[in-house]
């Protein structure tokens, strides 16, 4: 068993409102993922399910082969770390590391110590009177430091400024390098993480329109930009994500197939290339609205 | 060093050219040792899977090997090798594409000529 995470055909409804609808993909074990999508995606409704905190309308969810409700084994392997983790009136910084050790079986107490000097959190400080980026850097200690083969950051960095945002992703290649673990990133931010990613999966409106690994898409995306007559023969057929005229000119943005022959024929069309960042791709696939689409996935 | 690296090519073709600049410019002497995949990961903040890819592109091309147990190790002859690749795509890359430029701008081969000649007296 290789896969961590097995979800198929998952389905979480409220009311007449499809959350997520009938999403299928598969977590491997010893990857860093990264779940995309805009606010409201369904990435947190997803993340619920996977932790045991919502139950799903339809569908199959196992993690670690079982599924995840009421499971201790299953749960004691987990550590999910979000922005609306609410913590009991009165405990302090040291309160919540010293309740993090009966939780998490792999906890790593110097480690945690270690990372609050890195961050400068005060330890002794109340969770109810820490600043909004102080509350986001106690999670990401505490999601650290757990170790948890499955440890998930959903949105973990609100109220962050860069530095510790840099000490964060400093912290976790490091960590991650010498505790090999799965981890998953939800997020809206991509230009940050992505490179932090070996895997991505873009949530968008509910359905899962992207499962690539990061690498494979990175210079997937590109523009072509010329005269109308020819961009258009050229992205006649071809999986079309923006078009954008300037005057006579157009900008179009297309989706290659990953082979160097898409880029060929527009350089053979006399047409000028230019590069399309993931985080670019990520708003071209999510920013229609309400239309349904699926990218070929390979 | 995050802007040493851009995201609009995959990252480990963006290393191996790293790695092969580190190589020609005498930077990485050959059968001397190449920086861990997690000192890569960690000085470009990639993730170390990454760095790995872009490590074993070098070794699947015999530029890079592997010393069991202790790391890996630039071959002999990487960098002739590499010099000679480079001067192939240097035709490819920069020759074609001044001519492309040079026809749009209407330079006969001539005036090119001199161009080129121009700048090599510059010191």
């Amino acid at each position: 068993m290789s896969n961590v995470v097995e979800v198929r055909n998952l389905t979480k409804s409220y009311g007449n409102v499809l959350a997520v609808n009938q999403v299928s993909f598969s977590i491997e074990t010893g990857k860093i993922y990264g779940l995309l999508g805009r606010n409201g995606a369904g990435k947190t409704t997803i993340m619920q399910i996977l932790t045991a905190q919502l139950f799903p309308t339809s569908g199959d969810v196992k993690v670690f082969g079982e599924a995840p409700y009421e499971n201790r084994r299953v749960l004691s392997l987990i550590c999910a770390v979000s922005d609306s983790q609410k913590y009991p009136k009165n405990y302090r910084v040291s309160d919540v590391l010293h309740q993090a050790a009966f939780f998490f079986p792999h906890w790593d107490r110097e480690y945690a110590f270690a990372l609050i000097e890195d961050f400068r959190l005060p330890l002794s400080r109340r969770m109810k009177a820490l600043s909004r980026g102080m509350l986001s850097t106690a999670g990401i200690i505490v999601g650290l430091a757990s170790r948890a083969p499955l440890t998930i950051f959903d949105e973990p960095y609100l109220g962050l400024d860069a530095v510790a945002r840099g000490i964060f992703y400093d912290r976790l290649l490091e960590d991650y390098s010498e505790h090999p673990r799965t981890v998953i990133l939800s997020t809206h931010l991509i230009d940050e993480i992505s490179r932090l990613l070996e895997h991505i999966l873009v949530i968008d409106q509910g359905r899962l329109i992207l499962d690539e690994e990061a690498e494979a898409l990175r210079g997937r995306a590109f523009a072509v930009v010329g005269p109308a007559a020819k961009v258009d023969t050229y992205t006649a057929g071809k999986h079309l994500l923006a078009r954008e005229p300037l005057g006579g000119l157009v900008s179009a943005t297309v989706m290659s197939n990953g082979d160097a022959s898409d880029r060929k024929q527009a350089e053979a069309l006399g047409l000028e290339l230019a590069p399309v960042s993931l985080q670019q791709l990520m708003v071209h696939l999510t920013s229609e609205p309400s239309e349904r689409k699926a990218v070929g996935v390979r | 060093m995050e802007y040493l690296i851009d995201d609009t090519r995959p990252i480990f073709v963006q290393i191996a050219e790293r790695i092969e600049n580190d190589i020609i410019a005498g930077e990485l002497p050959e059968e001397s040792q190449v920086p861990s995949t997690n000192q890569f990961a960690s000085f470009y903040q990639i993730n170390p899977a990454t760095a790995a890819k872009g490590v074993n592109l070098l070794v699947d091309q015999g530029i890079l090997y592997k010393k069991r147990g202790l790391g890996m190790y630039v071959a002999s002859g990487a960098r002739a090798r590499l010099l000679e690749k480079r001067r192939e795509q240097f035709f490819e890359h920069y020759v074609v594409t001044m001519l492309q430029e040079a026809e749009k701008l209407g330079i006969t081969t001539e005036q090119l000529t001199e161009m080129i000649q121009r700048r090599v007296k510059v010191p």
